[in-house]
């Protein structure tokens, strides 16, 4: 059965290739159809393949490999394509094809009208679904990818896609640049990824015979200390890569951008599947990074300063997309938080429910936006439950699952995390919770601006009107998910309460391939009590947006006037756009452009001319072939040759 | 017919001489484009004959030995082998490709272009097939004729400039090889490359006789500093002009060294490798920035291959498996990935007659097929993993890394460098609002264009996804490069 698993490959690229040659003629309706069907294809494949590894032979540790072909065979460097069919990768694969269906059914309403609210034709809504579906194929290649060199296909692989998706409304500047930035940001991740493997690699691969995750993690035993500089090196760099892909510190600054795409890709790709790459890229390589607790904590903090730091910039912003922005980037950061603390199953259980509710809240936004014909500033929206009852009910859904109300997808995730931190790093564990409090409220913030209240732009909210069936029912299923997408993950002290064994669905399922890992364990009291802390602080952020923006009560204006210094800071998302700017880009250009002119036209350009001058001095001869009689030259550069031959011809 | 005695490399390389001949024969313009057509076409099909036939060991295929004077070792000596095997073949895919763009947008003097097309043709097959140096240097010379002439009478701009500083900067590099030649001739008694590389010559010999030929190479690839002939003459040059320079001319220069410097004076090799390596790191950095600045599309491309032939020298500067074989790809890469460039740009200038990024803007709205195949002809050339670059590009850097990790650092960056450069070309030409009046009404490819992109864009996916099928030719005479030289140089 697994021996098929290539197909989930084949459905997309299939998909991508026949409405990239024949969308125009097979229509939107026919483009929709197709592309549909590729993604739900793939899906039904995963659903086959976890199927497969449920039944795979215990001495199998649940991995099956499928190797497609030999790729790159230069000496010793031997790199198959080839498939790695884990618990870990059938997790990836079922969120990406299974949310990703979602977003493909949505698009397919959404996309029939352009950023201006006119039809969009069929050539360039089969594109829209080219790009998408080719980047469902490069995203399963890399979540099954079984060495670091296919990783880096799919790696790159999407970052095209998001960059293609994200320039969609490529005549808009905005758009355009966005797009390149994205890209460029990423590559510079992308460097930190090629340097690692390069470096595994050296130490590795001539032992191992190639870049095989599983070969090279074999080879792990031949190091004898833990956090070899050379290890943590390695790690470090990846873990660079990661921070570009998944929009950590100090790469993140692409993502907020990247928010000019079309809200499907938003939902799809920057929020529920591509920007999780870099936290599914250090659960898989959790062998190294066990060996460098060094680079551990580089990760843990990395992801919690970001989940701070992001969720700050979220508190100001009145974009609706911008805050779901800089909220998945915080969100990506607990996730970090929590692979960095060795809690790998509780970041991927994070990165399934994240991708849930939001996806579901970028979906709601692009509905609320369409209602609005393009207006996304909270501050110009209220008054909308009404007018968008169906919207209304999904957004406040997605948003209490990631404000982490308890019980809902976002709480058991986020508590699994900070449950684990709590043991092992305290500072940690506070700006976690201290971020948690931050999440509820600029969650609510959002909700309580665009749908409760009244209505601040009365032309808007007049015209507003609530988006047809095929946009706003597939929602229902990510809703869904945002409520109960959290059972998969109960924690045994929870479950304990009703007598459940092993009410850990994802951990039992993830259990082969994180069987080394230790994680400690409280008594189940204990836990409780740190579930009730996490349930008060997201309560207490959901009470203080409903005071400051439903009740408008005294106190929470006051308080907010106690924090208005800082407010240009965060509006300004700390100007650190513009610092890059000012030390990087700049500088470059600068550089670039002394080179160009001093460099290669003043002192290259001269030396040549100069030594060409002297020479000219020297005869009469050169001096005409300077003032361009190389016609003459050329014959009597032939004439040369021949006189050469015929001078060894005759004396040699 | 005995394919074991037939002289197909004699075919290969005089056919495109009877061709030009050929022309001579019509008198209408149509007539002498199909001839050539058919010409390269057949070249290029005697070429991949090669191939079925071709044992993976590292030796001289198809050796054809013809005494020329008796008393005096100089012979007409040709064979190929797995460096300069895929170097032929890129020679003779890029021929027909030039002459069919060509079929429209040379109006004057069409004969004499496509004679010189040809000849020039036949003239770079000479230098990859020669195996006698004597031979090699009378090819390597003549390149420089046809290609003068097609710069100076097609080009555009200072296209006199161009072409004599292209000339005089390329024959200046050269000129000195003549008399080490000659040198080596008189301490060695052949001038056959397959005596002279077991010769051991000696110690001082191989030191200026491998200043002297890199000087000639590096000029050609051109390394840095030795590269201001090349915007220049990319820029001028009519776009088929710039393919072959790009494509096959450049690879020239990184062949001379795989093919004479390397085996022919290892120890000179030894001192100067650390030295090949900073230019060639230096050309990756310099080539992208100054990509960077560039207004005009053309010279954007040009820089690019400073940058990219960088890379391709840091290959062969880091003469291990890896690095060399990637060289050798690498250089067929470029040739495949930048000769789309300059034929897309190309298409561009036939429409708008300029260049200039900022008279563009919008296009994709309005030439969908173009702007969608320059967007696969970018990323291959920014090495994008799944096409032809990044195979190149990653098995070089790599075995880069295995010399020294700073190397490869440092060529890493130019692979950021890269994305920047390429898609702020993207962004000046398809992206942004289609406001310049000029371009609203600008016809999409039509079917000869498309026909003249796709065996590149087919063979873009084929590297990328299959480079073994190309590996596995390269590597054995790879490996037999360094069991000569390797052990000398410590590696």
């Amino acid at each position: 059965m697994l021996n098929y698993s290539w197909l989930i490959l084949l459905f997309p690229a299939a998909g991508a290739v026949i409405n990239a040659f024949w969308g125009r003629r097979l229509g939107r309706r026919g483009v929709a159809v197709v592309a549909n069907l590729a993604v739900l294809a793939a899906l039904i494949m995963a659903l086959i393949m976890a199927a497969g590894v449920r039944s795979l032979p215990a001495a199998a540790h649940g991995r099956y490999e499928l190797t497609l072909w030999q790729w790159i065979g230069v000496g010793d460097l031997q790199v198959d394509l080839a498939l790695l069919i884990d618990p870990l990768s059938v997790v990836m694969a079922l969120v990406v094809t299974g949310v990703g269906f979602i977003i493909h059914l949505y698009a397919a309403t959404y996309m029939k009208l352009d950023d201006e609210h006119h039809p969009l034709d069929a050539r360039r809504y089969a594109r829209f679904f080219v790009y998408l579906n080719f980047f469902i194929l490069m995203m399963l290649t890399l979540v099954l990818a079984n060495n670091f060199l296919q990783l880096y296909v799919g790696w790159e692989g999407v970052g095209l896609a998001s960059y293609l998706l994200i320039g969609f409304w490529f005549h808009k500047p905005s758009a355009a640049e966005a797009g390149k930035k994205a890209f460029i940001v990423n590559r510079i991740g992308d460097f930190g990824l090629a340097l690692a493997i390069m470096w595994l690699f050296f130490l590795f691969g001539k032992s191992a015979g190639s870049l095989g995750f599983h070969d090279l993690f074999a080879q792990l035993e031949t190091l004898s200390a833990q956090n070899s500089p050379a290890l943590v090196g390695i790690t470090l760099l990846l873990l660079l890569a990661a921070t570009g892909k998944s929009a950590q510190i100090p790469l993140f600054v692409w993502l907020p951008d990247a928010m000019e795409g079309p809200s499907p890709v938003s939902a799809l790709i920057h929020a529920a599947t591509m920007v999780t790459a870099g936290v599914y890229m250090i659960a898989r390589t959790h062998p190294l990074y066990e060996m460098t607790p060094a680079s551990m904590t580089a990760v843990a903090w990395i992801g919690g300063l970001t989940a701070l730091l992001a969720a700050s910039i979220a508190l100001v912003q009145t974009d609706l997309k911008r805050i779901l922005a800089y909220s998945t980037i915080s969100q990506l950061g607990y996730m970090f938080l929590g692979v960095g603390v060795g809690a790998y199953a509780a970041g991927i259980f994070h990165l399934t429910t994240h991708a849930f509710y939001k996806a579901l809240l970028f979906l709601a936004a692009g509905s609320v936006m369409h209602a609005l014909h393009g207006e996304l500033n909270i501050d110009r929206m209220g008054g909308l439950r009404a007018k968008l009852p169906r919207t209304y009910a999904q957004f406040l859904i997605g948003a209490a699952a990631l404000a982490g109300l308890p019980l809902l997808a976002g709480f058991w995730s986020k508590d699994e995390i900070l449950y684990i931190t709590y043991q092992k790093n305290m500072p940690l564990y506070i700006i976690g919770l201290f971020t948690a409090f931050l999440t509820a409220f600029y969650s609510f913030r959002a909700v309580f601006r665009a749908f409760h209240g009244a209505p601040r732009d009365h032309h808007l909210h007049d015209h507003a009107a609530e988006q047809p069936a095929g946009m706003t029912r597939p929602l229902w299923v990510l809703a869904a998910g945002a409520l109960f997408a959290g059972l998969i993950g109960i924690p045994a002290a929870v479950g304990g309460l009703f007598g459940v064994e092993h009410s850990h669905l994802l951990e039992a399922w993830l259990h082969p391939v994180f069987a080394n890992v230790q994680t400690p364990h409280l008594p189940a009291w204990w836990e409780l009590g740190l579930l009730g802390a996490s349930s008060l602080i997201a309560l207490a952020g959901l009470g203080l947006a409903y005071a400051r923006y439903v009740r408008q009560a005294g106190w929470a204006l006051r308080l907010q006037r106690l924090f208005s210094p800082v407010q240009p800071l965060l509006e300004h998302k700390y100007w650190i756009d513009e610092i890059y700017m000012a030390a990087i880009v700049t500088p470059l250009r600068r550089l670039a452009r002394f080179f160009y002119t001093f460099g290669d036209q003043t002192v290259i350009e001269g030396a040549v001319n100069g030594l060409g001058r002297v020479t000219a001095g020297a005869g009469v001869a050169v001096a005409r072939l300077q003032s361009g009689v190389v016609g003459l030259y050329a014959l009597s550069l032939l004439l040369g040759a021949v006189g050469l031959l015929g001078f060894f011809l005759l004396f040699g | 017919m005995d394919l074991t005695t037939f002289p197909l490399l004699s075919l290969i390389l005089w056919l495109p001489v009877l061709g030009a001949l050929a022309l001579f024969l019509f008198a209408d313009a149509r007539s002498i484009r199909v001839t050539a057509l058919v010409v390269t076409l057949l070249d290029f099909a005697a070429s991949l004959l090669l191939l079925p036939r071709w044992t993976p060991d590292g030796s001289m295929h198809y050796q054809e030995v013809l005494a020329w004077a008796a008393g005096l070792d100089f012979r007409y000596h040709l064979g190929v082998d797995g460096i300069s095997l895929w170097l032929v073949l890129l020679t003779t895919l890029l021929g027909p490709i030039v002459v069919l763009f060509s079929w429209r947008n040379v109006t004057e003097n069409v004969r004499s272009f496509f004679f010189l097309l040809l000849i020039q043709q036949a003239g770079m097959l000479g230098v990859f097939l020669s195996l006698d140096l004597i031979l090699f240097f009378i090819f390597w010379e003549f390149t420089l004729i046809p290609m003068y002439f097609l710069i100076g009478q097609w080009g555009s701009g200072r296209r006199v400039y161009a072409a004599t500083k292209f000339f005089l900067y390329t024959m200046a590099g050269s000129a000195l090889m003549l008399v080490v030649i000659l040198l080596l001739y008189f301490q060695t008694g052949s001038f056959n490359w397959l005596t002279l590389k077991e010769a051991g010559l000696d110690r001082t010999l191989q030191f200026w006789g491998f200043l002297t030929f890199a000087l000639a190479f590096a000029i050609k690839v051109p390394m840095f500093p030795f590269h201001t002939w090349l915007p220049d003459a990319h820029v001028e040059a009519p776009t088929a002009g710039s393919v072959i320079l790009a494509g096959v001319l450049l690879k020239m220069g990184v062949y001379g060294f795989l093919r004479f410097c390397l085996p022919l004076f290892p120890q000179a090799t030894a001192i100067f490798l650390p030295w090949i390596a900073g230019l060639a790191i230096v050309g990756i950095l310099y080539g992208s920035l100054t990509a960077l600045v560039q207004k005009d599309v053309k010279s954007l491309v040009a820089y690019s291959s400073i940058a990219h032939l960088g890379f391709v020298m840091l290959g062969v500067a880091s003469m291990n498996e890896q690095g060399l074989s990637g060289a050798v790809l690498q250089s067929v890469n470029h040739g495949l990935s930048t000769g789309a460039l300059f034929l897309m740009v190309g298409m561009i200038y036939d429409r708008r007659h300029t260049r200039l990024l900022a008279e563009f803007g919008g296009l994709w709205r309005q030439m969908p097929v173009y702007s969608a195949l320059f967007m696969v002809v970018v990323m291959a050339s920014v090495g994008l993993p799944g096409l032809n670059g990044f195979v190149g590009e990653f098995t070089i850097l790599l075995g880069a890394f295995r010399v020294n990790p700073l190397w490869a650092a440092l060529g890493t960056l130019g692979v950021i460098l890269a994305a920047w450069y390429l898609l702020a070309a993207v962004r000046g030409l398809l992206h942004g609002p289609l406001d310049n009046p000029a371009n609203q009404h600008l016809a999409d490819l039509d079917r000869r264009e498309v026909l003249v992109l796709a065996p590149l864009v087919l063979l873009f996916f084929l590297i990328g996804l299959f480079p073994a099928l190309f590996f596995d030719k390269i590597t054995p005479a790879v490996e037999l490069l360094l069991r000569d030289v390797g052990p000398v140089i410590g590696r």
